[in-house]
């Protein structure tokens, strides 16, 4: 009764690049998006380096008609506007933000009644311009320079943008998102740390299957390169001191000499569609006149990436560190992999490849190895582990769905990116230069600060 | 089912307050908003999360908004009589909708003000960092992760399971609900906790809605600030608290000998896909919400007996809800279709992402005591709002089958439809 569910658009932004050409190129390549921070002075701070996305014109990535509410978009909405939007576009989704001229004359033939599109968007705790911010509080000061309440209630807050709250509210990147694509159907937005984006593929593909919608954008996208965020980073120990003149070496996931991780920008959209709808979409021309500014062809050469096979949604109790870190154990991450596995009804032997979380933080990721041991047993070490967070950095909420969509590029070309930084792997953890002459499976995990677990298993289509 | 709201503490107590009509808004006393253009909140008044939990040790430090949650959910578990069920707490999840914590704000402005460079216009974010690293302190700025709510209880309730929390702005709770829903019917769970918390009656909580004209100014009648439906609303009310409820397959309930107190039967989400301030003007998203929830529930306009309605007091929330009632309940054009309507915001004032969950408990409380409560503050109805608000006075009536709204800034709308078992 449940339905089958692909994977059909792919739209990372990281410091690797925006959109997934970019992405897939220099991830195959090894490469490491990690330099010295510029969004802010960051020589206040122990870590000072990060994955940045590259600089672009919002207004590139959404029609003329919306330009005006980009100026209500904090960096986090932008980064999966522009996210969603490559999505779309890799998908071939005819909706109004792909094909505005159509829209606006209203010649527009949606690949999908709107009804039957949902939105599914992990968020992250969105901190407020801090400039912005102060501009305005200085206003506010009394004669001897200090902050004044009633002079902020009375005239201060006036300087602030009336709008200012919403630029701010997490469900804002899920907001915009359904405007620009005229997606009605169910809307939700998730935060959960790490986990946020891969909970939110969950959501998609749970609506999916019970039939509320035929077509999701799901995924996540966060930015803690601003001083308030990357302050909560450096107090929560995980950033690495050790990588500032050496960035492209700085994050070693699931390696013995792993210091400690460092945040990258950005985050993936992707398109998720009910097998059954994506099929007959893609065997149908393009109704005649529609095709104005569409891509021709639909999907990842008009077919899917992969099929979501199995999901899975756990929690850690680690009361000793107050949630904040997995069990040394692993062992929620272990009821994460073992769920999906068993809605995809697959063995652990039928895994060819793992995206993990891995974000280079030893203590996390010895937690994570230790849950890959229990679940692989010697096989574990056998299994090509991808290192993505060594070339994106850890990108929050958005973290998730970057992780998925590398591994379903890797099952649909059947290639492997180059591991890197892992010169000594942990026990039970392959070296970089493992191959496998067989990919039809990936796992991908996802921890998040906070404790929720998620796993997903994808399967190459035939 | 329970509750941490304004009115108070423990579910009967509230629930009384809320038939008489009484309101909990009063002069803000969390911070001086003397000089703001809304100097008024529904507070959540002389609360201790501390007794209700087994291990406060765990949750030293929490935000407001935790410190309800784990109230309402003790409350909830105990009525529940989870502490003396047998079960396994892989297959024990939570959803929360809850909001963000608090900002530490004077040690927040204070790092601001003193690391600004006046000639550029910005903050020295190498002053700033040095500032803020020895004033704010990591667990005050931990517990403002949105996620924090949902760990404590986690921790606090050994839940091992699904475990999600959403933040669709005013409709999350209403949406943790349905979404924690559809997990038991997957099967992926026999029990979830589901709810939310939310407090943002915080200088800049206040600060952002007031900028956005969103919130009564009536500072000269707190309780009689919050007026949905009325034609001289003019804006909502700011509330805080927690709800939780018990979600439990009806096998696993029927198994351990639990008696149900209403099913959850419907759920509808959808977005406006419209603007990001404005709701659509039809109320099309709205319209159908309620529609998906009653199609979900298998049941049709005609046998809701109550509606717990979103009734915000805001002027456009009200007017787009009545036409979207009226559009499902009565699209002959006959209002005597439409079953009773009230708004417990016009007493709780709004709990932001909490308000849902309150509403899904008086739905409940509906059901099981047969009387409706009143929409306090509707003096002067508004011509767009002409539907039976049920004003001033509880009402007793036979209810089998309550339908609750709930809509986000953003455009979500989400809504259940709640049925005696």
């Amino acid at each position: 009764m449940s339905r089958r569910v692909v994977i059909s658009g792919l739209g990372p932004v990281t410091g690797l690049g925006i959109g997934m050409q970019s992405n897939w190129e220099r991830c195959l390549a090894g490469e490491s998006a990690l330099a010295p921070i510029t969004a802010f002075d960051p020589a206040g701070f122990d870590c000072r380096i990060a994955a940045q996305v590259e600089p672009y014109k919002i207004s590139d990535y959404v029609p003329k008609s919306y330009r005006k509410a980009t100026k209500v978009m904090a960096r986090d909405i932008e980064l999966a506007v522009i996210a969603a939007d490559c999505a779309a576009r890799d998908a071939s989704l005819l909706t109004p933000a792909t094909d505005p001229e159509a829209a606006k004359s209203g010649s527009l033939q949606p690949t999908y009644a709107p009804q039957r599109v949902g939105c599914h968007i992990g968020a992250g705790l969105i901190a407020a311009d801090i400039n912005e911010l102060t501009e305005a509080l200085v206003q506010a000061r009394d004669d001897s320079g200090a902050f004044d309440i009633h002079k902020w209630g009375d005239t201060g807050m006036g300087h602030l943008t009336p709008l200012w709250l919403l630029k701010y509210l997490p469900n804002m990147l899920a907001c915009h998102v359904t405007i620009l694509h005229d997606a009605r159907g169910p809307s939700n937005t998730i935060t959960c740390g790490e986990s946020a984006g891969t909970l939110s593929l969950g959501e998609s593909l749970r609506v999916i299957q019970r039939g509320a919608a035929d077509c999701c954008f799901c995924g996540g996208a966060e930015s803690k390169l601003n001083p308030m965020a990357y302050l909560r980073q450096q107090m929560a120990g995980r950033l690495t001191a050790a990588g500032n003149d050496d960035p492209t070496h700085a994050v070693r996931p699931f390696d013995m000499n792993a210091a400690g991780t460092a945040m990258g920008e950005g985050g993936c959209i992707l398109v998720l569609e009910a097998m059954e709808t994506f099929e007959k979409r893609v065997r149908q021309p393009l109704a005649p006149g529609s095709a104005g500014g569409a891509p021709a062809e639909p999907g990842a050469n008009g077919q899917a990436y992969c099929e979501v096979v199995g999901f899975c949604a756990t929690q850690t109790i680690n009361p000793a560190k107050r949630n904040l870190e997995p069990n040394e154990d692993g062992r929620s991450i272990v009821a994460a992999i073992w769920g999906a596995l068993r809605e995809a009804k697959l063995e652990p032997d039928a895994i060819d490849v793992i995206a993990p979380f891995a974000c280079g933080v030893p203590m996390w990721d010895r937690a994570e190895a230790a849950a890959l041991r229990q679940v692989f047993g010697q096989r574990s070490a056998m299994i090509p582990t991808l290192s993505v967070k060594a070339s994106v950095g850890n990108c929050g909420a958005g973290s998730g769905a970057v992780d998925v969509a590398f591994a379903a590029r890797v099952l649909h070309s059947g290639k492997l990116p180059k591991v890197i930084n892992r010169a000594a792997p942990l026990p039970g953890i392959g070296n970089g230069n493992l191959t496998t002459d067989r990919l039809n499976c990936a796992l991908v995990v996802s921890v998040g600060f906070g404790g929720q677990n998620a796993a997903v298993v994808l399967k190459r289509l035939n | 089912m329970g509750w941490i709201t304004p009115l108070g503490h423990d579910l009967e107590t509230v629930w009384a307050a809320m038939l008489r009509g009484d309101s909990g808004v009063d002069r803000i006393a969390h911070f001086d908003a003397t000089t703001f253009p809304s100097t008024f909140a529904a507070q959540v008044k002389n609360y201790d999360y501390r007794p209700y939990v087994k291990h406060p040790q765990w949750h030293e430090g929490v935000g407001l908004n935790t410190g309800f949650a784990l109230g309402a959910a003790a409350q909830a578990w105990q009525m529940a009589g989870l502490d003396e069920a047998k079960f396994d707490r892989q297959r024990l999840g939570i959803y929360l909708g809850s909001g963000e914590g608090s900002l530490d704000f004077d040690n927040y402005v204070w790092s601001n003000l003193t690391s600004w460079n006046a000639e550029q216009r910005q903050v020295d974010t190498v002053k700033w960092a040095d500032a803020a690293l020895k004033h704010l302190t990591a667990v005050r700025e931990f517990e403002q992760e949105p996620n924090m709510p949902l760990s404590h209880l986690a921790m606090e309730f050994d839940a091992q399971g699904p475990a999600y929390n959403c933040l669709t702005a005013c409709a999350a709770s209403t949406q943790a609900i349905g979404e924690a829903t559809e997990v038991l019917r997957r099967g992926d769970a026999d029990i979830m906790i589901a709810g939310g918390a939310h407090t943002m009656i915080h200088p800049f909580g206040v600060t952002g809605f007031n900028r956005l004209t969103a919130l009564s100014t009536r500072n000269d009648d707190y309780a009689g600030a919050s007026r949905p439906f009325s034609v001289d609303r003019d804006g909502f009310v700011l509330g805080e608290g927690a709800g939780m409820v018990i979600l439990e397959s009806l096998e696993h309930a029927q198994q351990r000998g639990a008696e149900p107190l209403a099913e959850i039967a419907g759920y509808g989400s959808t977005a406006d896909a419209y603007r990001i301030t404005d709701m659509q003007p039809d109320g099309r998203g709205a319209i159908a919400a309620m529609s998906q929830a009653l199609a979900d529930a298998g049941v049709k306009p005609g046998d809701i007996g109550y509606i717990a309605a979103h009734g915000t007091g805001t002027a456009e929330n009200d007017s787009i809800e009545t036409l979207a009632i009226k559009a499902v309940f009565a699209s002959d054009g006959d209002r005597s279709r439409v079953p009773p309507i009230s708004s417990i915001k016009s007493m709780t004032g709004h709990l932001i992402a909490a308000a849902g969950v309150t509403q899904a408990i008086v739905c409940t409380l509906v059901l099981r005591d047969g009387i409706i409560p009143p929409t306090r503050n509707l003096h002067s109805p508004d011509p767009a709002c002409d539907l039976d608000y049920v004003p001033h006075t509880a009402r007793k009536a036979k209810v089998d089958i309550c339908l609750s709204n709930s809509f986000g800034f953003g455009g979500q709308n989400d809504s259940l439809v709640i049925r005696r078992v």
